[in-house]
């Protein structure tokens, strides 16, 4: 069985790299494009993955309403910075207040939502929590149409052309270098949370064993509670970022954004968050090559493709540990 | 009891709330004109809602705490006492048969068609709960079999005018082959792996049939599928959907019957107890492939048998009836109605269904409601409205 499954990827792998390379060396600005394009992508994806994988790392629920706190991020920036570009307020000043406003919102739904939805299921079947989750995105959804429009909203974009960047501006925008230099910044400081700080090493603990964490006198609960805020922040920063990129928000962005968050959150290995980076960049680039060389019309067959096909050869994703089952 | 310090907690929740919805309820933007308006009513009814409603939330999170305490584990709800009782039951049953026997003459057209829909669900609820509740395989691609069914028969109409009752059987069958040829790949997979593959499956054949134009006619879709005929007489329009009501009915029944059988059968154990734990499962001797590719099959093949009838009562089918919500509402019904519980999925299924449909009154906020609705009734009874219940033998003691 295996050999056939190695045979049929080793054949897919040389079409694809022989075509690849064929296009490359006709065009190598549209692949470069295509390669800035993937990654501006795949970091937006990581921004968001991470909430998920690091909910799931802790409490083994899929966040569904995780899509629904990146969606109010980008629509209470849009509302800031509408009201404060009404004011005749300074450009960048909107910009940083935007900001603020989304990721202290984001993070207080966050919050709200873990308290009300989630905490008392903590001990519930699982599925539970997830129809519990299922149900609080359904309700955030329809709470901000109603109380917005359900119309597609422009979104101005918070962030001005560089000037110093004017000679690559061809191959890549000014908001994309944002989003990319952005990702990264947030990544390391996410990093040296995680690993360095008390806080950081209580949620490691408690994503071990929440029994043993709580044993040696860390605040389980709390812990929780600042997983979903961290999570919602970086989902924040990812909402208004893609809303600058694309230019336009209405309250059903979450749900697909948050579907291919999740896909690269799996593809990686859920639970762990250098996967959900890896997996992200892998998604998004390779999304961008598919849409750039072949049918833009089946976008996202390919990226369930790609889902498929990784886990069947890794069935815990690419990062993820194989855990061995306890009897 | 409400105590002091309760409405002072209760004041300090509804504060938060009046913070935490300030942007979204109180400004409105109009980006198209940049007008801004601010709403300050919102905020004081927000504020005098969420204080209520977290005074009541509370007591109730309390009573439902306290009551855990007391109770043991293996209480039986209300519903399957009462139904184990024959005084109860016959009389019951009758009612429940009368009820749905007379239905479609009682009440006019539209009630007809949103009961059968509710049935379809229930057919639905009733198959997933094979895969979901009995077998444990958390399936959100669950639409993409309910999909080939009702494709099936708009295609083989279509092309070859293949009648409802053969299309029936076929797309039975073709739902069984889907079954397992998608549950062959994911069969090493587990949990959310399992859910977030199945629900990509789901999307892909959704996606397939939107773009792949000289195949499925694309996001237009097909229109004109015939309803079902009835010996070649024409029923007219008020009469076919009275004749499909009956055939669902019929599937229904068969439907209860079968995933009844099989509950309590060798196969239906094999699957509880692979959920409950697979490694004792497969040290006992049971074939772990063939029980899980089992399931998946079964729960596909009454997905496609529901897309036939779906097809056949709305005449028209495109993709965009298939999304990922539809399976997301089908695993809503499962879960809410109580999952492995059959009782509970029907429960379930009717709930859900014949709900929104009734809420159209208020069309605007329905599915805000019925959102809060499922977090409310996962909050408050996690195990679903009707719990499963094994089956049991008690044994009585004999009077010396």
């Amino acid at each position: 069985m295996r050999w056939i499954y190695i045979t049929i990827g080793v054949a897919i792998t040389g079409v694809l790299g022989f075509l690849g390379i064929r296009e490359v060396v006709s065009d190598p600005v549209y692949f470069l494009e295509l390669l800035l394009g993937g990654l501006t992508r795949g970091s937006i994806y990581a921004l968001i993955a991470l909430g998920y994988t690091m909910v799931y790392g802790i409490i083994q629920l899929i966040n569904f309403a995780h899509g629904e706190i990146y969606m109010i991020g980008a629509m209470t920036a849009l509302i800031v910075a509408s009201v404060l570009g009404l004011w005749g307020w300074n450009a960048g000043v909107i910009a940083i207040l935007a900001v603020v406003f989304a990721v202290v919102y984001s993070c207080a739904y966050g919050f709200t939502v873990e308290k009300i939805a989630y905490k008392p299921l903590r001990n519930a079947p699982r599925l539970s929590a997830l129809i519990s989750a299922i149900g609080m995105s359904l309700f955030l959804q329809n709470y901000v149409m109603l109380a917005q429009t359900p119309e597609f909203m422009p979104f101005r974009s918070l962030i001005p052309d560089f000037a110093f960047w004017e000679p690559y501006a061809h191959i890549m925008s000014s908001v994309e270098l944002t989003i990319i230099v952005t990702t990264v910044i947030v990544m390391v400081l996410l990093g040296i949370l995680i690993k360095f700080t008390r806080i950081g090493k209580a949620m490691r603990a408690t994503a071990q064993d929440k029994v043993m964490a709580a044993l040696l006198g860390i605040n389980v609960n709390q812990v929780i509670s600042t997983t979903f805020v961290v999570g919602s922040a970086t989902a924040a920063i990812g909402g208004v970022l893609i809303a600058c990129h694309v230019g336009q928000i209405n309250f059903f962005i979450g749900f697909l954004a948050g579907l291919k968050a999740f896909i690269a959150a799996v593809l990686g290995g859920i639970g762990s968050i250098p996967g959900a980076v890896l997996g992200s960049l892998v998604l998004g680039i390779s999304e961008s090559f598919f849409t750039g060389y072949f049918w833009s019309e089946y976008e996202d067959v390919f990226a369930f493709s790609i889902l498929v096909i990784i886990l069947i050869f890794r069935p815990s994703g690419i990062l993820g540990k194989h855990e061995a089952q306890k009897v | 009891m409400v105590t002091i310090k309760k409405i002072k907690q209760a004041f300090f929740i509804a504060l938060w709330f009046m913070v935490l919805t300030f942007p979204i309820m109180v400004i409105k933007v109009n980006t198209i004109t940049d007008t801004v308006v601010f709403r300050w009513s919102y905020l004081f009814w927000n504020g005098i809602g969420t204080f209520f409603a977290s005074l009541t939330w509370n007591y109730f999170l309390h009573l439902k705490e306290n009551k855990q305490k007391t109770e043991t584990s293996d209480d039986i709800p209300m519903v399957h006492q009462l139904l184990q009782n024959d005084r109860f039951r016959i009389p019951f049953l009758i009612a429940l048969a009368v009820f749905f026997l007379i239905y479609p003459f009682v009440f006019p057209m539209y009630h007809t068609s949103i009961m059968i829909s509710a049935l379809v669900y229930v057919m639905l609820g009733l198959g997933l709960n094979i895969v979901v509740g009995l077998a444990g395989l958390l399936d959100l691609g669950y639409v993409a079999f309910y999909c080939v069914g009702a494709y099936a028969y708009a295609l083989l109409n279509l092309h070859f005018g293949v009648s409802f009752w053969l299309a029936l059987p076929i797309s039975a069958v073709l739902g069984f082959m889907f079954g397992t040829l998608l549950g062959y790949p994911v069969l090493r997979l587990r949990g959310d792996y399992l859910a977030i593959v199945t629900l990509g499956f789901g999307e892909i054949i959704r996606i397939i049939m939107e773009n792949w134009d000289d195949f499925s006619n694309g996001p237009r879709g097909i229109s004109n599928i015939p309803p079902p005929n009835f010996f070649g007489i024409d029923l007219g329009q008020h009469g076919s959907v009275i004749y499909i009501y009956f055939i669902v009915i019929a599937l229904v029944l068969m439907t209860i019957f079968f995933v009844g059988r099989l509950e309590n059968s060798r196969l239906g154990r094999a699957w509880i107890a692979l959920r409950d734990d697979e490694v004792a499962c497969q040290a006992m001797g049971i074939d772990k492939v063939k029980t899980k590719l089992t399931a998946f099959a079964l729960g596909a093949t009454w997905a496609s048998i529901g897309g036939v009838v779906f097809a056949a009562k709305t005449s028209y089918i495109n993709p965009m009836s298939f999304t990922i919500w539809e399976s997301i509402t089908i695993l809503c019904v499962v879960v809410i109605g109580g999952m492995g519980s059959a009782i509970g999925v029907i429960a379930g299924a009717l709930v859900l269904i014949l709900l929104p449909e009734y809420l159209r009154a208020v069309a605007e906020y329905r599915m805000l409601v019925f959102g809060a609705l499922q977090v409310i009734v996962m909050v408050f009874k996690p195990d679903g409205l009707i719990k499963s219940v094994r089956k049991t033998y008690k044994f009585k003691k004999v009077e010396e």
